[in-house]
């Protein structure tokens, strides 16, 4: 297996086995703090293994071999800023259960994965940013004005994916009598709202807007608009990392010169979803 | 028994009869197909929309065809793997050794007990733990370990049982002729017996084939995954489970013909009853 | 494995049902059994019988749903059935799901019971068909009183293999939203990845546990319903 031997992205082992080095002389050999080491400034050596999702349209959705979506677009901001051109990157599928073992193992240099940062994550991995906030809500039918937030499911069907802690959220706090459909995936619950034997889809407000954005799903499903917890997307870093203040400075840059809007735009802009305006763009925190 | 000596030849009446109850039972099932083809447009999932990506080469170059050779590179692998297990564990349960025979015995009963996605959901989070693999090889070991470990079992129990069906005179010749038991088992009776078990040793391919979709579920990118994908990010979940689905059958149907062919034309190989079916186990062949 | 190990993974039990998850894996085989041993009894007279186009119909049943992951039959079953045509099984909704799920798990393995019935009819001798035509029965008398009954006996063993395999394969019921075994233990795991290894065990033991003695009753079952020849 490929194991360790990638743990640095940056030695020239690595450079040449992955094939995507643009530079052509060997990469500075850096010891220790996985992560990419080399910071801002034009032409960095090597690439950088960057962990997304590969199942979110709008974003991070890998189309053939081309990836899509915020996420894709913030991580290649960010990791231009880092002195990374777009094919230096190595997209990496980051699911849920794994983002934390990944960055532990150095097995990627950072996660732009709708990764909420918490405290109990934070004993283990660090964080950058936020560079999104999200929060909880619903998605419904166009034409459907009888929901307008997760007190109104009391008696009506609810899909979220197996093993989802956001639908038993809606079950235990606001409406006890809400019926439950798990399924494996959100493709299967916009399935089953546009067919109208669900009434709401739940997870993060933007999540939902990726998937009302696609052209397939446009003028059929809307995002409710009234989020009802705070979810802080960070930036996933290992621990010992030394690229925290500059990828801080990376999206500072990227809110500040318009690329953030534009990307939020180009990405779910076509679900006429905003997102919650006190709140966004968020300040990012100070590296610990 | 050929079907002919269970019936006689319909007559005239009864071929009368026949056609009526043809024509009744087709206009029957032309009645519900087209009841749910009315409520399926009615949801709108006959639109050509949702049907004509499936007709464009991109479709098919960046989804479905990595999917598919991602489901024939785990079924390959898993193949291998339940190959060596089965050898390795059935000719341990035939060992001269009690020790051997008892472990492997345990090994074989425990693994075709367990529920291949039990397997798979465990490897996959374990795996992930012991960090010495690269992430995105992490699904693919677990789907190769889940599914070797059971059809390896599978394969084991092929082995004991398909040396147990050859006629005794085959291991006496063996003896006779100066091999010890353990070179009369490798070199006279396991490869028989391998033959007499094709058919059953196909179908069971065939299992492994379609079990890799399980995979799907703890993210490892094949066929189903790869459909699935695609109609999350195009509104057409439905239309493209169906393709996937067509897909899985066309392969493994085509893989079922190739392996009856092959059983009867090796059958004269072996002294054992090549058309015997797999007999009594504790587990099964037809997950 | 130290005592904090053990007292953490006891500690599960009371947080988790696990024996509630077993149960309803049990109820989703029971109730698929039947139903499938229905279906599949059916194929298979359909697959003997005079009949071409019923012949026909019964094979192309068997290779199309052979042949398909039963996931994805699973997920046909909540978003095409319940989803797209709108069957509800019951006015309950998780009940609904359960009752789509067996559904499911039955059309898939009563293709498997039909091979199973037909490797049943191959045990019976000729002579026993040409007997009963030879005193005047029909068909379906033919059958039913003297093919099927010993075809069901001759076929205890590859019943019970079918038995075997739609227990573990309950476990697919997860993905039409039926709370399971498989379901429960990927949440276990996710909680506690620090008592994985028993969790697993655990699960894996229940499922021994249960389909060990089905495999020796159907292995004794079959010898002891064989038809002496």
């Amino acid at each position: 297996m490929r194991a360790r031997r990638l743990a640095l992205a940056l030695t020239a082992v690595a450079a040449l086995t992955l094939g995507a080095c643009s530079g052509g002389d060997d990469a500075p050999a850096e010891t220790g703090g996985a992560g990419g080491g080399e910071t801002s400034g034009g032409g960095a050596d090597g690439t950088i293994r960057i962990g997304i999702k590969f199942d979110q349209p709008g974003l991070g959705f890998q189309d053939g071999s081309d990836y899509t979506g915020f996420d894709v677009d913030v991580a290649k901001y960010v990791a231009g800023e880092l002195g990374y051109g777009p094919d230096q990157i190595e997209w990496v599928q980051a699911p849920s259960a794994q983002r934390e073992t990944m960055l532990q193992n150095g097995q990627v240099d950072m996660i732009f994965a709708t990764y909420s940062i918490t405290d109990k994550r934070k004993e283990v991995v660090a964080f950058a940013g936020p560079y999104f906030v999200a929060g909880q809500d619903l998605l419904v039918a166009e034409d459907d004005d009888s929901i307008s937030g997760p007190e109104d499911l009391e008696g009506k069907n609810l899909c979220s994916v197996t093993g989802s802690t956001s639908a038993q959220r809606i079950k235990d706090e606001y409406a006890a009598g809400t019926n439950l459909l798990e399924q494996p995936g959100y493709g299967e619950c916009v399935t089953a709202l546009v067919a109208g034997t669900v009434d709401a889809v739940t997870t993060d407000d933007i999540i939902l807007a990726g998937l009302a954005a696609l052209p397939a799903n446009e003028g059929k499903v809307k995002v409710v608009g009234n989020p009802f917890s705070e979810e802080n997307y960070g930036v996933g870093l290992p621990k010992d990392n030394d690229v925290c203040q500059d990828v801080n400075t990376a999206i500072e840059k990227m809110i500040s010169d318009g690329a953030w809007q534009k990307a939020l735009d180009d990405n779910v802009g076509a679900s006429g979803y905003t997102p919650n305006e006190s709140l966004n763009p968020p300040k990012v925190d100070t590296c610990a | 028994m050929s079907n002919l000596v269970l019936f006689d030849v319909p007559g005239p009446r009864t071929r009368r009869r026949m056609v009526v109850v043809n024509v009744v039972a087709a206009l029957v099932v032309a009645g519900i197909a087209a009841w749910a083809l009315v409520l399926l447009d009615r949801k709108g999932q006959l639109e050509p929309a949702m049907w004509e990506p499936f007709a464009q080469p991109r479709t098919w170059t960046a989804y479905l065809l990595p999917g598919l050779l991602q489901t024939l590179r785990a079924a390959g692998l898993a193949i291998v793997g339940s190959a060596v297990f089965g050898l390795v564990f059935g000719m341990g349960r035939l060992s001269g050794s009690r020790v051997v025979r008892w472990v492997s015995g345990t090994v074989v009963e425990f693994f075709r007990a367990v529920p291949v996605l039990l397997m798979m959901v465990f490897f996959y989070s374990g795996i992930a733990q012991l960090r010495v693999v690269d992430p995105p090889d992490v699904p693919l070991l677990a789907v190769v370990l889940a599914l070797t470990l059971y059809n390896g079992s599978v394969f084991a129990e092929l082995v004991r049982s398909g040396v147990h069906n050859l006629p005794k005179g085959q291991r006496e010749a063996a003896l006779v002729v100066g091999l010890r038991p353990s070179q009369s088992l490798r070199l006279v009776e396991v490869p028989q017996a391998l033959i007499a078990m094709l058919p059953a040793i196909a179908s069971q391919l065939v299992v492994i084939l379609k079990d890799t979709a399980l995979g799907a579920i703890i993210t490892y990118p094949e066929l189903l995954d790869a459909a699935r994908r695609f109609g999350s990010g195009n509104g057409n979940m439905l239309q493209a489970l169906l393709i996937a689905a067509l897909v899985f059958i066309v392969i493994n149907y085509a893989l079922t013909t190739l392996a009856e062919r092959l059983a009867s034309r090796v059958g004269r190989l072996t002294a054992g009853d090549a058309t015997a079916e797999a007999p009594a186990m504790a587990a099964t062949t037809t997950r | 494995m130290d005592e904090g190990y053990l007292d953490q993974f006891v500690s599960l039990f009371d947080q988790y049902d696990v024996l509630g998850a077993f149960w309803v894996n049990i109820q989703l085989t029971a109730y698929a059994a039947v139903l499938a041993l229905v279906i599949g009894t059916v194929l298979a007279v359909m697959r003997i019988s005079p009949v071409p186009s019923l012949r026909w119909a019964g094979t192309t049943y068997v290779t199309l749903l052979r042949n398909t992951p039963l996931t994805i039959i699973i997920v046909f079953c909540v978003l095409g059935l319940w989803g797209q045509l709108g069957i509800t099984l019951s006015s309950d909704f998780q009940t609904n799901f359960f009752r789509l799920a067996v559904l499911g798990l039955a059309v898939y393995h009563a293709a498997f019971v039909c091979e199973a019935l037909r490797s049943g009819v191959n045990t019976v001798p000729v002579g026993q068909a040409e007997a009963a035509r030879a005193i005047g029965l029909g068909f379906w008398p033919a059958a039913r009183l003297v093919i099927l009954p010993q075809a069901f006996r001759g076929a205890v063993a590859p019943l019970g293999n079918v038995l075997i395999a739609l227990i573990k394969n309950s476990t697919v019921a997860a993905a039409g939203s039926v709370a399971e075994t498989s379901g429960l233990m990927k949440t276990m795991i996710e909680f506690r990845p620090d008592v994985i290894l028993a969790v697993f065990l655990t699960f894996a033991i229940g499922y021994v546990i249960i389909v060990v003695p089905v495999g020796l009753a159907t292995t004794s079952l079959s010898r002891r319903l064989a038809v002496a020849r």
